[in-house]
């Protein structure tokens, strides 16, 4: 037990009860609303491994999404309809993008790593847009739910919730696996002192690499579960905004503690739903908190609670 | 394809270039003199445009509007740095993403509730609103001539600006080495601040000249940052000369590619796939040709010397 794994506990805790809570109020509402979090959650929790423990802010993430809805579809159209076989896909594509991108983006640092990484974002974003076996610009509509060892029990919103939560637990425990092991290490050296660390005789760029595919697999996971989500796919999901949003619930959350990001998406997505309950200018609002947020809260919710931050 | 046809094509390529290069110039210098990343730049670009229409519409003159508008960017420029970003030069890249990032959506929102969502239009000056031949078969509206020369005329009058004033002298030092700049006894605040707001008034500056022809609407400035981004890692971070070079590269070769692509992909393809593969790869190019760059020449093709 970590002082990390406290707050952690609590709100995995809250998640696995929360269909219980919201069968007091609009089940199916909350819950699909719930899993919409928790697939966000997840997505957010990779791109914090990556700001938080190498430093490297992707602003093109939600591409990572993208390829994990679109893997999907062509699954779905290839007629492999099961989830795990869907997932394996879209962590090979995701890692292969990765990896090509990652080893043009990593030669240069700092900057340099954000503009390139929002444009290669922007990249595949026109790729998909530009596909018309794939529904171009307008999306694809998925008929049916992925299954799960051939069983259809997914269609079950609940059972689908169950699935999104397993896979941010699994994915936050095998992370702070990671950051604990001697790679998790050297990222950690890396990041604090990469001339110190090269001198130590840890390259830099191997690692760094790594990282990025490790990131983007889990973010193209949750790709897989949200084209589930909506039944739906379109190059939306990896416009630049979703991309700038996955990186305001990962500062949001705190960068650097992990279970700060899923705190971070889930109480980004629930102030948007909030408000757009309101009035449908929420960026209106949205915005200046933002900015409020940049200027005065220097470590985000995990270090207004006290924990995490290593950033 | 005919030889007429290649050459608006080119003209088109300059326009999108000269554009590209208004905007990019102001943003690789707050990123390299102050290593500030600044997302709300495109959105400077879009309230320059919608300054445009708003005056075009109050004086109704096109010519009136642009004069307006140029310092009224400046001022937008001026009072963000004054409230937002100079609380975060020495805050580290997270937080600057996210402030700038809270702007852009608020002021993307902004406008759409001030001016409506449907896109404005702005009419063009009578004195530019005509064709001329630029050869046999060739006609090309003279605005769109007007434009791509009022950038390049920009374009000089920077580098003179920059490489042959006091005040020029003093960003490329801060953009080399911005501590050793503050030691010797310049405030690098107030140049930084000059910076931003002389970035601002370009990005209106762009804004207004492309009101007449382009839709002014929400979000127009979206895309032309990320292509800006481009720009910035092509040409050397804090490089006005690379910025130029870039932008005219990105522009000639986006549009070259859009409009030749398929043409060209369709001697060696069946028309069916060059034509798909043509409307694939076009917008691909210019990323492809960032990832080129970034492999040979890491720092960018102008960068500076640390």
């Amino acid at each position: 037990m970590t002082r990390n794994s406290v707050p952690a506990l609590v709100l995995f805790a809250a998640l696995l009860i929360f269909p219980f809570v919201a069968s007091f109020g609009p089940q199916s509402y909350l819950v699909s609303f719930g899993a919409r979090a928790a697939i966000f959650a997840l997505a957010a929790l990779s791109l914090d491994f990556l700001v938080g423990q190498c430093a490297l802010v992707s602003f093109g993430h939600a591409a990572y999404l993208g390829i994990g809805a679109y893997a999907v579809v062509i699954c779905s159209l290839l007629g492999v309809d099961d989830i795990l076989l869907q997932m394996l896909a879209a962590v090979a594509a995701a890692a292969v993008f990765a990896l090509a991108t990652g080893y043009v983006s990593l030669r240069a640092s700092g900057v340099y790593y954000i503009m390139s990484s929002l444009a290669f974002g922007q990249m595949l974003y026109f790729l998909f847009v530009s596909l018309s076996a794939l529904g171009g610009d307008d999306g694809y509509t998925l008929n049916d739910r992925s299954r799960l060892f051939g069983a259809g029990g997914l269609a079950s919103d609940v059972a689908f919730y169950y699935l999104c939560v397993g896979a941010l637990v699994l994915a936050y425990l095998f992370l702070t696996r990671v950051v604990g092991s001697r790679f998790g290490r050297a990222l950690g050296a890396i990041r604090q002192n990469p001339l110190r660390a090269r001198a130590l005789g840890f390259q830099p760029f191997p690692f760094q690499l790594t990282a990025c595919a490790i990131s983007g697999a889990i973010t193209a996971i949750a790709g897989v579960l949200l084209a589930n989500q909506s039944q739906f796919v379109a190059p939306a999901f990896m416009s630049w905004q979703r991309s700038g949003e996955l990186i305001v619930m990962t500062i949001l959350g705190g960068v650097g503690s992990l279970w700060g990001a899923v705190l971070g998406a889930i109480v980004y997505l629930t102030l948007d739903e909030t408000l757009s309950q309101f009035t449908d200018q929420t960026h209106l609002l949205i915005g200046p908190i933002l900015v409020a947020v940049a200027l005065f809260g220097r470590r985000g919710l995990a270090g207004a609670l006290g924990a995490g931050g290593s950033a | 394809m005919s030889f007429a046809l290649l050459a608006v094509q080119i003209l088109n390529g300059l326009q999108l270039g000269v554009l590209l290069f208004l905007i990019a110039a102001g943003l690789t210098l707050t990123f390299g003199v102050m290593d500030f990343v600044n997302l709300a730049h495109g959105v400077q670009y879009m309230v320059g445009a919608y300054l445009a229409a708003m005056f075009a519409s109050l004086t109704g003159s096109f010519w009136s509007a642009l004069v307006l508008t140029l310092p009224c960017a400046l001022a937008f420029g001026l009072v963000l740095e004054f409230v937002v970003y100079r609380r975060l030069y020495d805050r580290d890249h997270l937080s600057q993403i996210l402030a700038t990032f809270g702007i852009i959506l608020f002021l993307n929102q902004a406008v759409k509730a001030l001016w409506g969502a449907a896109p404005l239009s702005v009419p063009m000056p009578d004195a530019l609103s005509g064709s001329i031949v630029l050869m046999p078969g060739l006609l090309y509206p003279v605005y769109r001539i007007a434009l791509i020369g009022a950038g390049l005329a920009t374009a000089a009058a920077l580098s003179l600006l920059i490489n042959h004033t006091r005040v020029g002298m003093r960003v490329r030092a801060g953009a080399t080495n911005p501590q050793m700049v503050s030691a010797l006894g310049v405030d690098i605040r107030r140049l930084f601040m000059v910076v931003f707001g002389f970035g601002a008034m370009l990005a209106g500056f762009a804004g207004a000249l492309v009101a007449p022809i382009l839709s002014v609407e929400p979000g127009m400035g979206d895309n032309l940052l990320i292509l800006a981004f481009v720009v910035i890692v092509i040409g050397g971070l804090g490089s006005v000369r690379g910025a130029l070079i870039a932008a005219l590269m990105v522009g000639l070769i986006d549009t070259l590619g859009r409009a030749l692509g398929p043409t060209l992909l369709r001697l060696a393809l069946p028309p069916a796939a060059a034509s798909q593969a043509g409307r694939s790869l076009a917008p691909m190019l210019i990323y492809i040709l960032m990832a080129a760059v970034l492999f040979l020449r890491p720092s960018g093709l102008f960068p500076i010397k640390r």
